[in-house]
């Protein structure tokens, strides 16, 4: 299937149970859930880059974690390559969970061949946050880009091995490769740190890369570079990226798809330039309102959003964005917006917008 | 293999470079190895075994006879050479806390990986259990197990019971510290990102795991050495030893026994006493200082590194 997506996902929910009392058990109320992602679905077409933008807490993260495997979802389909994965699909079919008509997905969707998470680990690889965080103190470099090919036992030999980690870190700038094998990650810089990442990233040569925030935790000097590697890799390896991030500047030179987050929704997805040339939604309006222009001359208003975000225990009824929308009616109070296209492959939630 | 070797050759002269000058740690290593060389050397020690009786021309024995009368540690109430008691002890003393202090150290990190890492149930219980021998004083317990399994006539010897009363209840302290450790480690990034690459627990735990916790490991061995050997000393001295094979505790029992302090026969109560002091103290010593040099965020700073490589470029230049 050359032509259909690399990843589908549909309607995904992740709910964290709160730890309930006592009391709660045995007044048998329903346990409090945070709702951080509640019902989001887009695709990646093999070798496109989607950034998800969207404020601290608002659940981009956990979309990064479960799209993984690190997080269970509470509902919704995941597919990759054309099938499911998805540890709450295989409770399901293990008899773990009950299975009711019409709960997850469709019938349909539910035969799809499925996908072990170890499969999928194999062609789809995360790039965490904070590159001083993401590598073992203890182990080499050598021993950290190598890691996913002991972990999937590939290339045993090992010449082969050592080939093609080799090749792995001179894609990612670390020239020259053997400099680097027997170093500590206590002995790089923040950078350097990071490359080894996506290095160990690429060496299994995967088809998704999912990178949460790759450039958040870099000297801005540095976040140009990992981005253009990151780039140059997307299109010599048309590896698909989803790309999480909080930075709007980032996007715009990033990504060929954007997708705007609020509190564990979309509230609009599109292309890049499209998106980011003609908002719709009040959100996007006023995140792209402060991003910081170079020429004075050019000063926009700014539209700052009053209020804080709600708590995502407590979630406002109607849009979820009532509360802080600037431009809100009283219907918005009432009744949750529909996505409306306003163009080919653009789309917004807000009862405010006129369907093109 | 050939890195590896060659990087842990690395590691271990970058430690001793900063070991050797840390007074603390060296006086402690000195310590422990000294006595450790004395148990092995024993025999060329002294040209007498421990049950040898001294005796006078007229061959009677030389009992409770000063240092100034004989040898270099004078003889106890049945004219044995207590300088010869003293350097077999070590061999005994050392034999079982070093066992014991091995067996605790391994059931104590195992389980403490196990319940830090996997949580839930197995860690609830492994913990309630760890609580409950905490609870029991240690000491008494003991005793009544010792004694007990004494009584069983089991075809061990009674050095061996020792060893794995005192190994398999002493485990309790260094259950918890592992524990605790994995727990903050197992939520560090790149045991999520291990995760992310598909690894499985045994691999997170051998790989990413264990090597953050072994310096807290070694460190916290030598110290429960240091404990082990204490509590062997505490039951032989209660009588809970093999008189057969004295060791420095057994010295103290029989010298209490047989009325050393009273006849002032302070040659045979001071040196086994003493000798528990100097290894306990060693194993203090080193355990506290290779404790705090084996913190990983102590190691150095990326920069170091770097000066590291220019400093070998210029050198080739």
């Amino acid at each position: 299937m050359p032509d259909s997506p690399l990843l589908i996902v549909e309607n995904l929910v992740k709910h964290f149970p709160l730890n309930s009392s006592l009391l709660d058990l045995l007044l048998r109320r329903e346990p409090d859930v945070v709702r951080a992602v509640d019902g989001v679905s887009f695709s990646l077409a093999r070798g496109e880059v989607l950034a998800i933008v969207g404020e601290s807490g608002c659940g981009k993260t956990t979309i990064a974690r479960t799209l993984i495997g690190l997080e269970e979802e509470t509902d919704g389909t995941i597919l990759f390559g054309g099938q499911r994965i998805g540890t709450h699909e295989r409770r399901l079919r293990a008899g773990l969970i009950p299975l009711e008509a019409g709960a997850v997905g469709t019938r349909e969707q539910q035969t799809l061949p499925r996908m072990s998470l170890k499969h999928l680990r194999q062609h789809a690889q995360m790039i965490f946050q904070d590159p001083y965080e993401s590598l073992n103190p203890r182990a080499t470099i050598f021993e950290i880009v190598a890691e996913p090919l002991v972990v999937h036992g590939l290339l045993r030999k090992r010449e082969e091995r050592i080939a093609r980690v080799k090749s792995a870190l001179e894609d990612a700038g670390l020239r020259p490769a053997e400099d680097y094998f027997l170093r500590y990650p206590h002995e790089l810089s923040g950078g350097q740190r990071q490359r080894v990442v996506i290095a160990g990233a690429m060496v299994l040569e995967p088809e998704l890369l999912i990178a949460d925030e790759p450039v958040s935790m870099l000297d801005v000097s540095i976040r140009a570079e990992i981005l253009n590697l990151l780039k140059e890799l997307q299109k010599k390896r048309g590896v698909g990226i989803v790309f999480i991030t909080h930075d709007l500047g980032t996007v715009a030179y990033f990504a060929d798809r954007l997708a705007v987050m609020y509190l564990g929704r979309i509230v609009e997805s599109g292309p890049t330039a499209e998106v980011l040339r003609n908002p719709q939604h009040p959100y996007t309006k006023a995140l792209l309102s402060v991003v910081p222009v170079p020429n004075p001359r050019l000063r926009r208003e700014r539209i700052i959003l009053q209020g804080e975000t709600p708590n995502p225990l407590n979630l406002p009824g109607g849009c979820r964005f009532h509360p802080r929308c600037p431009v809100a009616v009283a219907a918005c109070k009432q009744s949750d917006p529909a996505y409306i296209r306003v163009a080919e492959g653009h789309e917004t939630a807000c009862l405010l917008v006129q369907p093109a | 293999m050939n890195e590896s070797w060659l990087l842990f050759k690395r590691s271990l002269s970058d430690f001793w470079r900063i070991f050797r000058r840390n007074r603390m740690g060296m006086t402690g290593a000195v310590l422990v190895l000294a006595a450790v060389m004395v148990a092995v050397i024993a025999p060329a020690l002294s040209p007498y075994t421990p049950a040898t009786v001294i005796r006078d021309e007229a061959g009677r024995g030389l009992t409770f006879a000063p240092p100034s009368v004989h040898g270099p540690l004078g003889t106890d109430d049945a004219g044995r050479d207590v300088w010869t008691q003293l350097v077999y002890g070590a061999r005994i003393s050392l034999t079982v806390g070093f066992m014991a202090g091995f067996i605790a150290m391994f059931v104590g990190s195992l389980l403490g990986i196990l319940a830090g890492y996997f949580g839930g149930w197995l860690d609830n219980l492994l913990m309630r259990v760890t609580d409950v021998l905490l609870v029991i004083p240690d000491l008494p317990l003991m005793l009544v197990l010792v004694a007990t399994l004494r009584q069983m006539e089991l075809k061990v010897s009674p050095l061996t019971v020792l060893i794995l009363v005192i190994g398999l209840l002493y485990w309790t302290s260094t259950a918890r510290l592992v524990r605790s450790q994995v727990l903050s480690i197992k939520e560090r990034q790149f045991v999520a990102r291990a995760r992310a690459i598909g690894a499985g627990h045994f691999h997170i735990i051998r790989k990413h795991i264990l090597p953050q916790i072994m310096p807290l490991i070694v460190a916290n061995t030598v110290l429960i050495l240091s404990t082990a050997i204490l509590i062997e000393s505490g039951l032989a001295f209660l009588g809970l030893g093999d008189p057969t094979q004295p060791s420095w505790g057994t010295m103290l029992n029989f010298a209490f026994d047989r009325n050393a302090i009273s006849n002032g026969a302070w040659w045979f109560y001071l040196p086994p006493g003493l000798a528990i002091v100097w290894v306990s103290l060693g194993c203090v010593l080193l355990g506290n200082v290779l404790e705090e040099m084996l913190n990983p965020r102590l190691m150095g700073h990326h920069l170091e590194g770097e000066a590291r490589v220019v400093k070998t470029e210029a050198g080739r230049g």
